[in-house]
């Protein structure tokens, strides 16, 4: 089960894991078209900021996720194989009792649309786009926990 | 015939798919029965309002795929009740007098809708709101049907009157104690909730309830205990669940309010378990047994007991009342203890209001430990507080941060924050 750690020291607060992620799951996926012609989704990932210290805060994908558990219709599951926690957006009521219930605060809600979005480690990518194009490289994939 | 199951479930909601998950997640050969008396397809009751208000449709009531069963293999009795249980000889009896041994049991049997004992709350237009039947039943009356009166101003009472306001009824709520929400707010949060009801044109009426039911064979009114009349085509019973606890309690199992259990889910019966709204557990705040009736214990609490069912020890500890709630606009997450000014005694509280940004902010500590919170308005994040509380962190060196509406691990005194965070993030690469 692959999943994102933050490296507190080397971030510089530049939010570009939140565009990137933004475009990654943006119609397009194009940077430009993303931000220019189309309304850009919510990025999936947080940067908490208390200067001069700033870090980003993906999912980390829980072996026991309370947000699944929390889920009241049944949109939000852990894939058996993968192990990542996904989300089916088109099941979610926007309930948010994942938000309640995810101890990191990483379950992002849309309010314009009233439903929350996550991160689903970019499926089908190489590697999650936050982590791609962090200029400081803090942000890194682990592809098996804990390596 | 007696047919022998490794493991028996008697429910088919949040609690069984909970313990089969976790006893699928252990092996696959072991051989399990499903028994619901609603069906082998799984819904969430949780999701009726959503049903009936519009904003999702058929399947997507369905909490799990329509072959969950197969699937998991599991052997279904859809349709079926269970009506005896012997935990000496170990088996189950169904209403069709077939017998099923089990090696374990679990008794997820849910709530039953709490319909008061008030003249004519039996009429064909009285609806409760808790199960498919409601809401099909509901949805049929729904489009010929003006005026509501909702009785029950808790949580569900108000999600069903918002829906129907927004199905275009003029709707009524009636609630006999003094504010909505009481069991789960603080008199602030009621008030912000009243008064955002009664802005969209949905009058609340506290302190009273229905005396009678007027109307020969459906209700045409209700006169209520404070003397008012109000005219409807329906009425919604939405008055609270008490825990099924009828199997139980004729085999002899240890039952207070529900069916008590321990931190692994067991009954007072060897090899029986019992989780959800039937069941009374472990709550780490009250540091004691109470019902919570909430879908996020029913299905953790299935998980854990199906953990132990297969011979994998697992305690629930982390279980407390929480609700993440809306009502038109306003977004509620509220968990723990709840405080309240008539029972702030031996707490501190820290709060914060702003009337205009309709937000709220409440956090009670006792011995600097976070017992409970209530979140108005925004409520992201509101899992870091959940967390806090679960972990007994003493947050009394910082808890003037979480009154802002921002408050994350930055918040927090770095040793805190980075012992929580000690598996999520790398220090020392510089
Ligand atoms: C309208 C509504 C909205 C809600 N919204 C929320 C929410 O937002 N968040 C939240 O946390 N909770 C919510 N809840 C509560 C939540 O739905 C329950 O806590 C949850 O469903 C409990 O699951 P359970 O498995 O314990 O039992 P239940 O869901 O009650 O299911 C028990 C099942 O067992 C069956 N059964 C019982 N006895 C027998 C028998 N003898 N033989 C065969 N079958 C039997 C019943 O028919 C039923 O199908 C809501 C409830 C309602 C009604």
């Amino acid at each position: 089960m692959g999943k994102i750690v933050a490296k507190p020291e080397v971030c510089i607060g530049c939010h570009l894991c939140q565009i990137w992620c933004a475009v990654a799951h943006s119609r397009s996926r194009d940077v430009l078209k993303a931000f220019f012609y189309e309304d850009p989704p919510p990025p999936r990932i947080v940067v908490e900021e208390r200067l001069p210290l700033t870090f980003a805060f993906p999912c980390r994908h829980c072996a026991e996720p309370d947000c699944v558990f929390a889920c009241i219709s049944g949109a939000l599951h852990k894939d058996p194989q993968s192990g990542h926690v996904l989300h089916d957006e088109s099941r979610c009521v926007g309930c948010y009792s994942c938000v309640m219930a995810c101890p990191y605060g990483a379950i992002v809600i849309d309010s314009e649309n009233r439903k929350v979005v996550k991160c689903d480690l970019c499926e089908g990518l190489d590697l999650p786009m936050c982590v791609a194009r962090c200029p400081n490289q803090a942000l890194a994939y682990l592809a098996e926990d804990g390596a | 015939m007696v047919r022998r199951f490794d493991y028996v479930i008697v429910g088919g909601s949040a609690g069984a798919v909970g313990c089969i998950e976790a006893l699928r997640a252990v092996d696959r050969e072991k051989t399990i029965a499903l028994i619901g008396e609603e069906g082998d397809r799984i819904y969430s009751r949780a999701l009726i309002p959503y049903y009936l208000g519009g904003r999702i449709h058929g399947d997507k009531m369905l909490y799990r795929p329509p072959d969950f069963c197969k699937q998991m293999g599991v052997t279904p009795w859809p349709g079926r009740r269970a009506v005896g249980l012997d935990p000496v000889r170990k088996t189950v009896v169904l209403d069709g007098g077939e017998e099923l041994q089990y090696g374990k049991l679990l008794l997820a049997t849910g709530g039953r809708p709490i319909v008061p004992p008030v003249p004519g709350l039996d009429k064909k237009n009285v609806f409760t709101f808790v199960s498919m039947a409601d809401a099909l039943a509901l949805a049929e009356t729904l489009p010929t049907a003006r005026a509501a009166v909702v009785l029950g101003g808790g949580v569900i009472g108000l999600m069903a009157a918002e829906t129907l306001k927004n199905r275009g009824l003029a709707v009524t709520v009636v609630e006999l104690a003094p504010r909505v929400l009481a069991p789960v707010v603080d008199e602030t949060a009621s008030a912000m909730v009243e008064e955002l009801f009664r802005a969209k044109g949905v009058p609340v009426h506290t302190g009273t309830t229905i005396a009678q039911v007027l109307g020969h064979e459906r209700a045409e009114a209700v006169v209520l205990t404070s003397g008012e009349t109000v005219s409807c085509d329906l009425v919604v019973v939405a008055a609270g669940v008490v825990p099924r606890v009828e199997l139980a309690k004729a085999a002899g199992i240890a039952v207070n309010r529900g069916i008590l259990v321990n931190e692994k889910m067991e009954t007072s019966a060897p090899d029986v378990y019992a989780c959800g709204d039937c069941a009374e557990g472990y709550d780490f705040v009250i540091e004691g047994n109470r019902p919570l009736p909430l879908w996020p214990n029913a299905y953790v609490g299935g998980r854990v007991a199906g953990f132990n069912m297969a011979g994998v020890p697992r305690e629930y500890r982390w279980a407390t009342s929480m609700n993440a709630m809306h009502f038109f606009d306003l977004y509620i997450i509220n968990a723990g203890l709840n405080v309240t000014r008539d029972t702030a005694d031996g707490f501190e509280t820290v709060s914060r209001y702003d009337r205009e940004a309709r937000a709220y902010r409440k956090f009670a500590l006792r011995d600097g430990r976070l017992v409970g919170f209530v979140l108005v308005g925004r409520v992201a994040r509101a899992g870091i507080l959940l967390r806090l509380m679960r972990e007994k962190v003493d947050v009394s060196s910082f808890k003037h941060e979480l009154l802002d509406e921002h408050f994350g691990y930055a918040s927090m005194p770095e040793s805190l924050r980075w012992e929580l965070l000690a598996q999520d993030v790398r220090l020392g690469v510089v």
